[in-house]
This record gives C-alpha cells, sequence and structure tokens, in this order.
C-alpha cells in the first residue's frame, strides 16, 4: 500500500493538476521520507508560511507501518477536510496509531518470526496485520490463478482444485486463535521475556473463512485406511505435517478468508490450512497438498523439531491440541503503574480442547484467587478477553490467571508443569504467568 | 409391475449417473481429476521408504559436496554455525536427558528417511530443491558416516537408507490424544 501511495504522490509532484491549490496542499499525505514527496510537503509548508521542515523533523513525521501522514488541522472543524478515495480505495490506520509486529532477532529473517502486540490490540480478534507469523522458507509470492490443492492417495479419485474451485463451495466462516507451540519457550528455567509481545505474543485469533476438508474428501472419496493426511505447502521449506483424519473430519478448514479478507500473503495466502485448537505449525500456510495415508510420515517438523523432550530422554511426539493458557496483558512486563488507585486487569484466555469456561485472577502469587470477568462469550478453540477491576495499595503484589476450559481442564502452574515435563520439552509451555508488581509500581516477569 | 420396473430403471439411472459425474450426496462436483503423472512430482517418505528414489551415493561424495554447498551454513565439520543458523549436525549422544540435551541428526532423529526427504525438499537453503537424488544420498551417507551411524564405505540408496536404525529410533512415542500427565495425583514419572 505504502508503495502505491507514494507513486501517486510522485505523479503529482511531477505533473501539478490544475486542481492543486493552496487549500488542498496541507491536507496532501506528507511522505517526507521520500525525496519528491518531502521537496513538495516542504513547498507547502513555506507556502503557508510555517518553518521548512529539517531532515530530523521530517524523520519524527514519518508515518507508522500502515498509516498514511496527514497534517493535523488546529481545529478540524475549521477546514474542509481531505476527500474520499485519496487512499486509493484501501483505507489505512490512524497516523497516531503505532503498534506493529516485533520481530525475533535470527540470523535469517526468512525463518524467523514476529510476535503480535497482545497489550495493544483491542477487542477480542488480532488485525490481520498484526498476526503473528512464523515461516521456515520465508513468505511466497503467490499468483492465486495458478495455485492448486491436490488431494490425493487413498483416494477413490484423485483431484486438483483451483483457488475458484474452492471458494465454489460452501464455506464456514468461525474465529479461531493460531498459537504457536513454541509460544512462552523460553519461559520453562526462568523469567525471561520482559514483556508480554516477546512472552506470550505468538498467538493471535482471526475470523477464517473456508471449506471444511469432509466437503473435499466427498469429491475424491476416501479408502477405508485412511487414517493420516499430509499436508503441504508452497513455500521454499515445502512444510509437511501429518494430520489424523479423525481431526480432519471433525473440523479442518481449507480456508482463504481472514477477517473478511484474502488471507494475508504471510498467513498463507492464497489457501492454509486451519485445524482448531492444534499447534500453528501444522495450520500449513500456501497448502498446496492434501495426501491421504494409512500412516505418519515422520517429517522433519514431527520429530527433529515440534517433539517435546522428556526428562527421561524419550520426547512426545504428536503434542497437537494446545492446552489451556492465559496471560495478564495489563499490567505486564516493562509497563509502571504510576500512583496507587483504580486499575483494570485485562488478559486473553484460551483452550485448544473446547471452549473457555472460566478466568481466575491471583493478587497473591496464586494463593488465592477470584473469578475475573469474560468480556466476549466463549466459543470453542477461541480466544476469551478477560478484565478484573483491581484497586492497587502500593504495596508490591504478584498477578497471575488460570484458563479453566469446558472440559475442566485446569492451567497448571509452573511448577506442576515441569514436575510432569522437566526443563527441556520446549515446545507447548502453558504455565500460568507472573507479573510482580513493585511498590515503584514497575512491572516484571517473575517466577514464584 | 410395471411400476416396479419404472423405479428400478430410475434407481438405476440415477446410480450410474451419480457415478459418472461423481457428484457427491449434495450434488457437488468439484475439481480436475489427476493421473500418477501430473503427481509423480510430490513426494513425502516414510519410514518405510516408499517414495525413495533411483539413485545412490557415498560418504565420500557426499563429503565434497558438503564442502561445496552445506558447510557455510552448517560448519566444515557438521559442528553448525550459530552466527548463520545452521544448526550441528552430529554429536550429542547420551545429552537427551542432561540439563543442556544437543539434539542432533545423531543423537534425536528417529528415521534417516526424514534426513533424505528434507535434504531432498529444502536444501540448501539459499537454493531450495536444487539438489538431485544422487546428491541427496551422498549427503545423507557423508552425515550419517560423520555420526557413526553407518559404515563409511557404506553406499545409500533405495535399498539401505530405509534399513539404517538411527540411534534414537526409539526414542518417541506419540501424545494424541488427552493430556494425560496432568491428571496425576502424584506427578512424576511419564507415562511408559
Amino acid at each position: 500500500m505504502a508503495s502505491v501511495t507514494r507513486q501517486k504522490e510522485d505523479d503529482s509532484a511531477a505533473k501539478p493538476s490544475k486542481d492543486d491549490c493552496p487549500c488542498r496542499e496541507g491536507m496532501k499525505p506528507r511522505l517526507d521520507y521520500n525525496r519528491r514527496g518531502f521537496l513538495l510537503s516542504a513547498m507547502a509548508a513555506s507556502t503557508a508560511g510555517a518553518v521548512t521542515a529539517t531532515g530530523a523533523e521530517a524523520e519524527k513525521m514519518k508515518a507508522p507501518p500502515g498509516a498514511t501522514l496527514y497534517d493535523v488541522p488546529e481545529d478540524p472543524t475549521k477546514e474542509m477536510a481531505r476527500g474520499v478515495h485519496e487512499d486509493g480505495g484501501y483505507g489505512t490506520r490512524s497516523q497516531f496509531e503505532t503498534e506493529t509486529r516485533i520481530k525475533a532477532e535470527r540470523p535469517l529473517d526468512g525463518t524467523s518470526w514476529t510476535y503480535t502486540p497482545l497489550a495493544s490490540t483491542i477487542g477480542n480478534l488480532t488485525p490481520s496485520g498484526l498476526h503473528f507469523e512464523r515461516h521456515h522458507g520465508g513468505i511466497p509470492t503467490i499468483d492465486p490463478s495458478r495455485h492448486s490443492l491436490y488431494v490425493h492417495g487413498l483416494v477413490d479419485q484423485a483431484k486438483k482444485f483451483s483457488v475458484a474451485d474452492i471458494k465454489s463451495l460452501p464455506s464456514i466462516t468461525r474465529r479461531f486463535f493460531i498459537e504457536c507451540s513454541g509460544n512462552t519457550l523460553a519461559e520453562w528455567a526462568k523469567p525471561t521475556g520482559k514483556n508480554v509481545q516477546v512472552t506470550h505474543g505468538l498467538l493471535s485469533t482471526s475470523e477464517w473463512t473456508g471449506v471444511p476438508f469432509a466437503t473435499l474428501a466427498r469429491q475424491v472419496g476416501l479408502k477405508e485406511n485412511a487414517a493420516w493426511v499430509l499436508a503441504e505447502g508452497a513455500d521454499a521449506a515445502v512444510m509437511t505435517r501429518s494430520i489424523p483424519i479423525d481431526k480432519l473430519m471433525t473440523d479442518a478448514l481449507i480456508a482463504y478468508g481472514q477477517n473478511g479478507e484474502s488471507l494475508r500473503p504471510e498467513q498463507g495466502y492464497p489457501l492454509r490450512l486451519i485445524l482448531p485448537g492444534f499447534e500453528g505449525n501444522t495450520q500449513i500456510k500456501w497448502l498446496r497438498r492434501l495426501q491421504v495415508s494409512d500412516r505418519p510420515f515422520m517429517t522433519h517438523e514431527e520429530t527433529a523439531t515440534y517433539t517435546d523432550l522428556l526428562k527421561d530422554g524419550r520426547a512426545k511426539q504428536f503434542t497437537l491440541a494446545m492446552d489451556p493458557k492465559s496471560v495478564i496483558t495489563f499490567p505486564s512486563g516493562e509497563m509502571i503503574l504510576p500512583t496507587p488507585g483504580y486499575y483494570l486487569i485485562r488478559g486473553f484466555a484460551w483452550t485448544g480442547r473446547g471452549r473457555v469456561n472460566a478466568v481466575d485472577i491471583s493478587l497473591d502469587g496464586g494463593k488465592s484467587w477470584a473469578p475475573a470477568r469474560l468480556d466476549n462469550d466463549p466459543e470453542p478453540m477461541s480466544t476469551v478477553r478477560f478484565s478484573y477491576p483491581w484497586f492497587w495499595d502500593g504495596k508490591p503484589a504478584i498477578l497471575q490467571s488460570r484458563c479453566i476450559d469446558d472440559a475442566g481442564n485446569v492451567q497448571p502452574s509452573r511448577k506442576e508443569l515441569i514436575a510432569v515435563r522437566g526443563l527441556n520439552s520446549v515446545y507447548h509451555y502453558n504455565a500460568i504467568q507472573s507479573w510482580a508488581v513493585a511498590s515503584d509500581g514497575s512491572v516484571s516477569n517473575v517466577h514464584v | 409391475m410395471s411400476t416396479f420396473r419404472h423405479v428400478f430403471v430410475t434407481v438405476l439411472f440415477i446410480l450410474l449417473s451419480a457415478t459418472g459425474a461423481q457428484s457427491d450426496a449434495l450434488g457437488i462436483d468439484v475439481g480436475t481429476p489427476v493421473g500418477v503423472n501430473e503427481l509423480a512430482k510430490f513426494y513425502a517418505i516414510p519410514p518405510d521408504g516408499t517414495g525413495l528414489p533411483p539413485g545412490k551415493g557415498t560418504a565420500a561424495e557426499g563429503k565434497e559436496l558438503f564442502a561445496q554447498r552445506c558447510a557455510h551454513c552448517h560448519g566444515e565439520h557438521l559442528e553448525g554455525l550459530k552466527e548463520v543458523g545452521g544448526p550441528k549436525l552430529i554429536g550429542g549422544r547420551g545429552t537427551l536427558t542432561s540439563a543442556a540435551p544437543v539434539k542432533t541428526v545423531e543423537s534425536y532423529w528417529p528415521y534417516a528417511t526424514t534426513l533424505f526427504d528434507y535434504v531432498w525438499r529444502t536444501m540448501p537453503f539459499d537454493q531450495p530443491g536444487s539438489l538431485t537424488p544422487d546428491e541427496v544420498y551422498s549427503l545423507s551417507a557423508y552425515i550419517l558416516s560423520a555420526g557413526h551411524v553407518i559404515d563409511e564405505k557404506e553406499v545409500l540408496d533405495a535399498q539401505s537408507l530405509r534399513k539404517v536404525v538411527m540411534p534414537n529410533a526409539n526414542g518417541f512415542f506419540s501424545a494424541l490424544g488427552p493430556e494425560l500427565d496432568m491428571y496425576r495425583l502424584a506427578p512424576g514419572e511419564p507415562k511408559k
């Protein structure tokens, strides 16, 4: 989007149209990081008698990602503001909204990840542009008109489906969370992440639209011994995972929609697998192939990685469902409470084994618990917002939340979790998170 | 009698037309049938070796190739290069119960077929999917012989690769289903 807008601005700078007049120039996007745009806005500023922006000020005026910078009028009721469609027909967010995904520092960006800013998203859905990412071979650019999904193996008739074929089938739209099973993995041994974006930001929730696998299965016919399905992506990692067919026939979607539009490229455009409540890696992006089999394939991501090493040296394989988990997003790490007084504790809870049934809050490091308020109706395999009014008396406190799902599973304490898993599992860390509020109001990540 | 015949013919007609058009119970008929030729480009190789391509290779051939194509990420001696993100490929046996487990092809991976499949599928990272089956057999032989899993003279092909027994072959168990470990009154040893 940004580059399109920039290009348009360049064109108007090169060829001022007859419509340009002083009354309009101040309302144009001020893209000062672009040289020609900078000259234009500097001209506009001097025309209006203002001080010409310096390089440093121009840098400050740079629009946040996903936004376009406009001049801010002293009194918006005294000027006719910009007209429709200056954004080219696809809207941008406010220039005052600055939340972004942050990336993990890794040797290769193509095999790295980004974290969702959980403390600053609003409501239950994650904006598509803030959905966390984890890639193993970069983000491919795929022309949907050249993309097919093959379904073959233990079927009566192998078939390929174009994206148009998939979209012609009856679809389902539902809200599901996706969590990377590596979310919170640095917290096993000691508190590591400084803030909730880093400790829990490999979690996002979207409204997904797609076709149930069962619908495709009727188009190809399943053989009697069908038990597993290999899902394969069209990225450079050619990501493959084996999925029990029971899961695919229960609630899996071949998704093409996310939050009312097509999937974002980094979320698998044009097709991805949605396996509600399963670990993120299994929900194959850029889906190109489903091979029905009578056994799992033992791919790299279900043997060498995404397996959970236990104390006795053996490893759990196919730990696919995400266990109940929750986290307080306010107050959380690196925040400061300025004074004692009233605060609304807020957070997310989720479970891959049903619906969230209840969330409890502790203010004393888990000694006592009280129920939180659920701010939205719990849905299967989806996140729930919770809140809890708290009067902070200025004394040190340790804030915790725990999720209880409708199957009766209870989010464990860290001690309970490591008693059964040890410290080397890496994946599937779902222990209760503790945030310590110090008497000076500073909040930090601790273990109790 | 004529009614019975009428029904019989109608049912027969529905059955035939349903079979012919491949439509499902809802009358949906979508997708293009494909044959084996179009599917031949795909592979995923399970532990029994189904789908291993023709070809062969040795550790000596693999060593040379590794130096050219792999060492810049995985290190000259397969020791891994943290700064470029290439993991260590050998060593680490006996560390899985320690405080700092070293998970490598040698110490952790349960199947040699996974090594072949993964290298063929994704490696090298700067030219993914560019290796020929002979090259993948050679590299697999080099990594496995450097990890003392196979003899350095062994020729790897579709027959021999599937017979390789990895050191940690019995180190995994399936945990599909409920998380029973969390339902013990005295949590301790995981289930056997």
